[in-house]
């Protein structure tokens, strides 16, 4: 099936089975691997991408559904050059080890403090809740979206 | 400005936030081909037939290969047996042929071009089965009329094995004032790093070479063990190279039988071929960790001295053993169950056993958290026994910091722990904490009905795992020493390349091994890059795991930079024209005595070296040096965890009110990175005290297969931590540093339980099996004030 959607400004057509899901098409067919694979039964977040601006587990969604969408990737986050905030602030706290959850990581707090600027730490907890990390106990990721939050709220 | 022992931000991670770093399942090589791996759905069984010509008919389909396809190859090598005693070893084939022992267990391959059709294609293979009864409890396993998994294992013993004296130990018990006896299960978990494990290979007909891309903590050891042990050719007819790595936790350090089954097949088919496993085959086929039943007897003085401990352990090992499994529960284990303390009588006996279940091997601190779970249990039962605050007990038998080096009574066979200053970590975790406010808030909740438990865990745990002399065959039965290797180049420009035969898969060692070579080379972290996991490029090192990169394997960089720094003060002496007694190296620079200005830059003699035109008489050029580090003893960091907990008697539910570490790493590079250990570790240690369980039913299924059913720690369900770490040097190494990758592991598991035994002891609770989940919460204090009213 003809599939055509946006990816981190560009657009792109392909011809792909009705099955493929959508994290196989951003990697295998677009080569965008910064979005990850680490289940199997979407429960741990890495494939998480922004699809119309909201955060979604791209090993839940069939490339085909994402067609005429509006998709940004791990790989789209910097804009020319520049780290997003989000971004800048899991380095500045060391909120990754190995790096797997991280790109999942950084869509999914990016889009949550877009609907939630002032959050506390119970509700950060609590919208990481379909993210999974095991080396970083959550703490410093905590950390870095408590500080782009703080940072957006007037750097006071 | 010195650099080691801040908080520098990682190097490695512009690549890991922006989506460009290359993790395996990102390579993609031309006419690469990929496998999809049948596996046993039976814990135990025969095979009796496959027939594979449906999958193999399927259009996309190159190939389908069954265990017998691969008979001329030997099973898998354990590297490390138990120490001293006879291992009944079986490991796993390549495939399996006529037998299976665990369910996940890979019995047949198809090679398609591409996932999605290689996949589709295992559905059609056919396969009967005899299917035979199954064991999955390891003290079951070795009863009589268990189910017989191995003709050379009888009751399905792999090993018995013990350590210190089982007639002294006795006789203390005997004369102790009191003795507590314990059963202790320390539940099975799964490692779970956030990437599954996978390979690629490629074989050249023209040169006989493999090239092998392999998710490994150890890639050095992978290429050793394939060539030598499994194919049979030399070492130098094989590279592998570890990508970016998604974390390990213990479970990418062994050799599993896809690695050369995937490699046999890039030579079978001449293409290259990737296997990338899904999660729920990593659940089955991964190893898993811990899985104990123990038996413990503690004995103790009425003031809280602790005079003996006696502790029997099954060792559930799986079907078939990985590549170290033996060494885990006894090494790692035994000889680390005097804990923290001066215990004059200790005894260990462990029974190995296979079961049909997946195989068990090193998982994140790896036998020390299983001792630090029975030491630190054992001191809350005998506080509880003497009505003593369980600070007190532990004092009373701390070993002190002018008893170092101290030996356990024999029980380290010959090693003494390092440096330690016991008190000093349990002090400051017990003033941020508030302990003696916190007791009596304890003591007002508890009138109010409330179940406030405030828990402790002083650790110690044993790092650098190394000595060859003492880990090697002789001694402890690692198959090869544990030394590891470095090698630093000064470039002509000044710009310095390590390479290490360590493996960073989330420590940070690029960036911590730079901030080491900054500052004793005096140079800025940009001019350093470290290398490491590619054969090719890299001295020979057994990689990283047991907490050792830092202790073993920056200190043989350490060393190279020392004579690096030598031979750069016989270059700038030359090129000062002084005599090389005369000049020191400071800040970069080597200058004359006294004579600061009058010096060359490291920079310049790094120049003056490679360039070679005016060296001195007999120095060769370019500053170039490689180590071998040995150290003579492992470390043995240590500390204080304390948790508080308040549960909720409606639902059992356990809410972590407050978590303190005080960790004593020895010397600290990047507090930064060490926190970020300290945390990750943490996490894990809880979720096996709250959370976490591989749950086998009885005919060998693993019912917590996938991340739905496995609990693994989310975000919500942690508080934040509470950090705090003194430094007492470690005198093993130049560098003074201990290791500090498993401490938060080892140390939290007991703090958690002992905190929710704290909790629940008004009812008469002295111990509850982990997982502690709400459930098992409320039905305790559900059947109490049914049965108190």
């Amino acid at each position: 099936m003809k599939v055509k959607m946006k990816v981190n400004g560009t657009m792109y057509e392909r011809d792909v089975e009705p099955r493929m899901l959508l994290v196989h098409f951003l990697r295998d067919e677009l080569g965008l691997t910064g979005t990850k694979i680490g289940c199997d039964t979407s429960q741990c977040g890495a494939c998480t991408i922004h699809m119309n601006g909201r955060a979604l587990k791209s090993c839940t969604c069939l490339a085909v559904q994402a067609d005429g969408a509006d998709i940004t990737t791990i790989e789209g986050m910097a804009q020319n050059g520049d780290l997003h905030p989000m971004q800048e602030s899991f380095w500045e706290n060391h909120g990754l080890q190995c790096g797997y959850c991280t790109p999942g990581m950084i869509m999914t707090t990016t889009a949550f403090l877009k609907d939630h600027p002032n959050p506390t730490e119970a509700e950060i907890r609590h919208s990481l809740e379909g993210n999974m990390c095991r080396c970083t106990g959550y703490h410093n990721i905590v950390k870095a979206v408590k500080a782009v939050a703080a940072a957006n709220a007037g750097g006071d | 400005m010195a650099v080691v022992g801040t908080p520098v931000k990682r190097t490695e991670d512009p690549r890991l936030i922006t989506g460009e770093a290359k993790y395996l399942e990102d390579i993609h090589l031309p006419g690469m081909v990929h496998a999809a791996i049948l596996r046993s759905p039976h814990a135990h069984a025969r095979i009796t037939s496959i027939n594979t010509a449906k999958a193999a008919a399927q259009p996309g389909v190159l190939a389908v290969f069954t265990g017998q396809d691969f008979a001329d190859l030997p099973a898998l090598p354990c590297a490390w047996q138990a120490g001293g005693v006879t291992n009944h070893v079986n490991t796993p084939r390549v495939l399996e042929i006529d037998k299976v022992t665990f369910t996940g267990a890979g019995i047949a391959v198809v090679i398609a071009e591409n996932r999605y059709i290689a996949e589709d294609a295992i559905q059609l293979i056919e396969v009967d089965y005899e299917v035979l009864p199954a064991v999955v409890d390891a003290e079951k396993a070795t009863q009589p009329g268990a189910p017989q998994l191995h003709e050379n294992a009888p009751d399905n013993i792999v090993m018995e094995w013990e350590c210190g004296s089982a007639d002294g130990t006795a006789q203390a018990l005997q004369a102790a004032d009191v003795v507590v006896r314990q059963r202790l299960v320390n539940q099975r978990l799964i490692p779970t790093s956030m990437e599954p494990r996978g390979t690629i290979a490629q074989f050249l007909p023209a040169t006989g070479e493999f090239t092998v891309w392999v998710t490994s903590q150890a890639p050095h050891v992978m290429r050793l063990l394939m060539t030598a042990f499994v194919f049979g050719i030399p070492e130098t007819k094989m590279r592998v190279i570890s990508p970016q790595i998604g974390g390990g936790f213990g479970a990418k350090i062994f050799l599993y039988p896809e690695y050369c089954l995937i490699a046999a097949l890039s030579k079978k088919i001449g293409r290259p071929v990737k296997w990338m496993e899904s999660r729920s085959e990593n659940y089955v086929a991964t190893t898993h960790g811990r899985d104990h039943i123990t038996e413990i007897e503690v004995g103790a003085k009425q003031d809280g001295t602790i005079t003996a401990l006696k502790v029997h352990t099954y060792a559930n090992l799986g079907g078939v053993l990985s590549t170290i499994a033996p060494g885990i529960p006894t090494t790692l284990y035994g000889r680390m169950l005097s804990g923290a303390y001066k215990i004059p009588h200790i005894y260990c006996h462990v029974s190995g056993v296979y079961t049909n279940t997946g195989m068990v091997d090193a998982y994140r601190g790896a036998g020390r958290p299983e001792a630090t779970y029975v030491v630190e249990r054992a001191v809350d039962l005998v506080a509880h026994k003497l009505g003593m605050d369980p600070v007190a007990v532990r004092r009373k038998n701390f070993v002190q910091p002018n008893d170092f080096p101290y030996d356990p009574v024999g029980i380290l066979n010959g090693l003494k722990y390092d440096s330690g200053d016991y008190d000093k970590t349990l002090d400051r975790a017990l003033e941020m904490v508030g302990y003696d406010r916190l007791r009596q808030e304890q003591a007002q909740a508890r009138q109010q009905g409330r179940y406030l438990g405030i828990g402790l865990s002083s650790y110690i745990e044993i790092c650098g795992v190394a000595p060859s002399a003492w880990i090697g065959l002789k001694g402890e039965g690692w198959g090869a020493g544990l030394w590891e290797s470095a090698n630093v180049r000064v470039h002509l420009t000044g710009k310095v390349v390590v390479t290490t035969g360590s493996q960073s898969h989330g420590q940070g060692h690029e960036t911590s091994v730079a901030q080491v070579v900054a500052d004793e080379l005096g140079m800025p972290m940009s001019d350093v890059i470290v290398q490491h996991s590619d054969t090719l490029g890299t001295p020979f090192g057994y990689g990283t795991y047991g907490s050792r990169s830092t202790a073993v394997g920056t200190v043989a960089v350490h060393r190279s930079l020392q004579r690096i720094k030598d031979k750069a003060k016989l270059i700038g002496a030359h090129m000062l024209e002084a005599a090389p007694e005369d000049v020191v190296y400071e800040d970069g620079k080597v200058h004359v005595k006294g004579s600061p200005d009058q010096a060359k830059t490291i920079q310049e003699i790094a120049g003056a070296a490679a360039l070679a035109y005016d060296l001195p008489a007999g120095v060769e050029p370019f500053l170039d040096d490689t180590s071998y580090y040995d150290p003579p003893n492992c470390t043995y960091p240590f500390g204080t965890h304390i948790c508080v907990v308040e549960i909720d008697p409606e639902t059992g539910q356990i809410d972590i009110k407050r978590y303190i570490a005080v960790d004593d790493v020895g010397k600290v590079i990047n507090p930064m990175i060490v926190d970020g250990q300290v945390h990750g570790g943490i996490a894990q240690g809880v979720g096996q005290a709250l959370w976490e369980s591989a749950v086998y039913d009885d005919n060998g299924q693993l019912v917590s297969g996938s991340l739905l059913d496995y609990a693994l720690p989310r975000a919500d369900l942690l508080p934040s931590f509470e950090l705090d770490r003194t430094e007492t040097p470690s005198p093993v190494n130049p560098m003074g540093v201990k290791g500090a990758g498993e401490t938060g592991t080892i140390a939290a598991t007991p703090a958690v339980v002992n905190a929710v035994v704290d909790a629940l002891s008004p009812l008469g609770v002295t111990h509850i099996d982990m997982p502690l989940t709400p459930r098992k919460i409320w039905q305790i204090i559900d059947a109490h004030s049914n049965g108190g009213d």
